[in-house]
């Protein structure tokens, strides 16, 4: 991965995650191409971070993503659609327990 | 001391380079490139406004940081020539010049090399204002010398083709640095009274980055000598006069325009 690609038509694509100030988490917030990991660092913060969205970046090359496939949705996310109790909306939750 | 003289050298500096990169809005080699050259001339050109402020302060009246870049004309700007040369190879004729991205990437190493030392030491400035400005200019420098050794290194380091056009263009540009270490009395003045720096004090730090750099890239350094530039005294190049005339002739055609 830290082998640059040359040719500019090979360059791969790559996911971009930053955490903003207020954030606890890093949220994807678009792709780039980049030769390598480190320009591809470099990129993302010129192309995502120009209004002080962030504080921290992560890039990852799209092809190691491992992503469901799309015609697997009734059996992997129907079944919790009736099952509204597991949302914590049935608790009061104390003043001091914070952020959840 | 009037320190109006000093402080229009490092604005101008910033405002050409700034306005030739913009060159590239809308015409990068690769999106994020594009978005890369534009944020670094955002930079150059905040840095610029911030001095010409302090400038318009100084010399009062009407004086405002839009008459210092918009209404002073060639002979006045005090930048060093390499910012006000196009970004084509020195033998190519100025209308028909192809943009070449060697050409923006080595002079921006070149540059931001020297400006990562003069930021970083005019942070000790006696002038609080223009230490203020140093230790923000000196931030996004880093950054601009990030970036632009970072692509000195993969084009030197690239293909056949971008090597060679990589020597081309430290060849055309690297005589262009001897300006940087020749005296001039406003900077002189300005070492004296405690709110400069003496640049020619920075050489070894410059060379020593951009030697690590030019081997990196397995690019040659070329021996100096021939042509001195003298932009810093107002002596330009003829390309001077058409960076200023696409860049002034709006404000000129309507003068205090708002919008």
């Amino acid at each position: 991965m830290n082998e640059p690609t040359k040719q500019l038509k090979d360059w791969p694509l790559w996911e971009v995650f930053v955490r903003s100030k207020q954030g606890l988490e890093h949220k994807h917030c678009g792709s780039l191409h980049a030769a390598d990991a480190r320009q591809a660092l470099d990129m993302a913060r010129d192309v995502y971070t120009r209004r002080q969205e962030g504080v921290s970046i992560w890039v990852v090359q799209s092809s190691q993503i491992v992503a469901n496939r799309p015609d697997e949705k009734e059996e992997l996310f129907e079944p919790s659609a009736d099952k509204i109790y597991r949302h914590p909306t049935f608790y009061d939750i104390p003043e001091e327990v914070g952020h959840m | 001391m009037d320190r109006t003289p000093y402080l229009l050298h490092l604005a101008d500096n910033a405002l050409i380079l700034g306005q030739r990169n913009a060159e590239w809005c809308g015409h990068g080699p690769v999106l994020e490139e594009d978005i890369a050259l534009a944020n670094m001339s955002l930079d150059l050109i905040g840095q610029a406004r911030l001095l010409y402020q302090e400038v318009a302060k100084d010399r009062g009246q009407d004086c405002t940081e839009d008459s210092l870049a918009y209404f002073r004309d060639t002979a006045a700007f005090r930048n060093y020539t390499l910012l006000e040369l196009p970004h084509s190879s020195p033998v190519v004729g100025y209308g028909h010049a192809e943009p070449d991205y060697g050409v923006t990437i080595v002079r921006n190493f070149l540059y931001s090399a020297l400006m990562v030392l003069v930021w970083e030491a005019l942070q000790q400035s006696k002038d609080k204002t223009l230490a203020a400005i140093a230790e923000k200019s000196f931030k996004e420098t880093r950054y601009h010398l990030r970036h632009s050794r970072d692509w000195l290194v993969r084009l030197g380091d690239g293909t056949d083709e971008s090597h060679r056009r990589m020597q081309e263009a430290v060849d055309y540009l690297y005589g262009f640095t001897q300006e940087f270490w020749t005296r001039h009395p406003v900077e002189e003045e300005a070492v004296q009274a405690g709110i400069g720096v003496d640049v020619s004090g920075l050489r070894v730090d410059w060379d020593e980055i951009v030697d690590s750099a030019l081997a990196e890239a397995t690019l040659r350094k070329p021996a100096e000598g021939g042509y001195v530039s003298q932009g810093k005294f107002g002596h330009h190049s003829e390309h001077l006069d058409y960076v200023l005339h696409e860049m002034q002739s709006l404000a000129r055609a309507h003068p205090g325009a708002t919008w």
